[in-house]
């Protein structure tokens, strides 16, 4: 684990040096931005920390596990590839929550799902894209990325 | 455009009140069952530390590539490509870590209008979807390297299919239209 937020401000280091000897300015600009999109992502992520605090420290295991663990079958992987459709929180967030749904006992498949639902598909952002990329291939997106999500968490679920 | 960033300054209350709220919450059910308190602030604790060791050098990166990589370029460079060549650069430029998804759209609709391959189009707006790569970082502190690696590879492949698939079916809606 810290070796590898160790390689991650390594890389960040190494690209901000590359980028100032480059062009000051706009290193400053970047500086600048990646401050802002720091403080507003922050309340997010508090909010899904303290939650994962509450998820894992009040529902005991045996019950998650219950509702998307080995027993659940695919009927927790579909539960979580619908809920992972709906949600909109920003994919940086996702994966520490799907690590403490591992914790608490969830499949690799389960993860896989709503990891790959809550990235892919939008149902929050489906009237923009349709605005921006017309109906039929907004919804022709959402439906083939919602098949593709427990295609590829099942696979993963039985390699993995 | 205007109208997203209305959305945008709208979103950032919100995220704090429903901060708020879930911090009256856990105060609320802590004193109710103390004995929950260190269990709870235990996990709270490990995460937010997980958390703020990779999410500044996150951010400078995506800041960095924001202000370095324009949209000019991107729409520029996807538009022209075909092939297999067409399908590695779709992937490269959406990978790039720039934004959010909505701001993908406008992009990805800009290009088609411009001849792009829809495939290459599809593949675009998956890669920036779900294989960013200060995403693919987060995602290796974790989950683990086994896990990222393996949703990487099957998602380049079944997104790399649903390109196709998604051609095929809007050429031949598009085929019926004019014939």
């Amino acid at each position: 684990m810290i070796d590898t937020s160790l390689f991650i401000n390594a890389f960040a280091l190494i690209c901000l040096i590359y980028a100032y000897h480059h062009d000051r300015e706009r290193t400053k600009e970047a500086l600048i931005k990646a401050a802002n999109s720091f403080i507003h992502i922050m309340p997010t992520i508090l909010a899904i920390i303290v939650f994962i605090g509450l998820l894992l420290g009040f529902i005991p295991p045996a019950r998650i596990s219950m509702l998307i663990g080995e027993q659940s079958g695919i009927n927790g992987v579909l539960i979580v590839a619908v809920i992972g459709s709906f949600l909109h929180i920003p994919a940086l967030i996702s994966f520490p929550l799907t690590a403490s749904l591992l914790d608490a006992g969830a499949t690799v498949t389960v993860a896989a799902v709503f990891i790959t639902t809550l990235t892919m598909v939008g149902m929050v952002t489906l009237p923009l894209e349709i605005r921006e990329m017309g109906r039929k291939m907004a919804l022709l997106r959402n439906g083939i990325s919602f098949c593709i999500a427990i295609m590829i968490a099942l696979i993963m679920g039985v390699i993995l | 455009m205007k109208q997203e960033n209305k959305k945008q300054k709208i979103r950032i209350p919100l995220d704090v009140i429903s901060l708020l709220a879930l911090l009256v919450l856990t105060f609320a059910l802590l004193s109710a069952y103390p004995e929950k308190r260190d269990p709870v602030t235990a996990v709270f604790a490990s995460y937010l530390l997980e958390m703020m060791l990779i999410l500044p050098a996150v951010m400078v990166i995506m800041g960095l590539f924001s202000v370095f990589v324009s949209d000019k370029a991107v729409v520029k460079h996807l538009g022209h490509s075909s092939g297999m060549r067409g399908f590695f650069t779709a992937l490269f430029f959406g990978s790039l870590p720039t934004g959010p998804l909505y701001v993908a759209f406008p992009m990805a609709s800009a290009m088609l209008s411009k001849g792009a391959r829809i495939s290459n189009i599809v593949v675009f707006l998956s890669a920036w979807a779900c294989i960013k790569m200060p995403q693919e970082l987060v995602e290796l502190q974790f989950l683990g390297l086994e896990f990222m690696v393996a949703r990487l590879i099957l998602t380049i492949i079944f997104v790399g299919l649903m390109g196709i698939i998604i051609e095929w079916v809007m050429d031949r809606a598009t085929e019926k239209v004019s014939g």
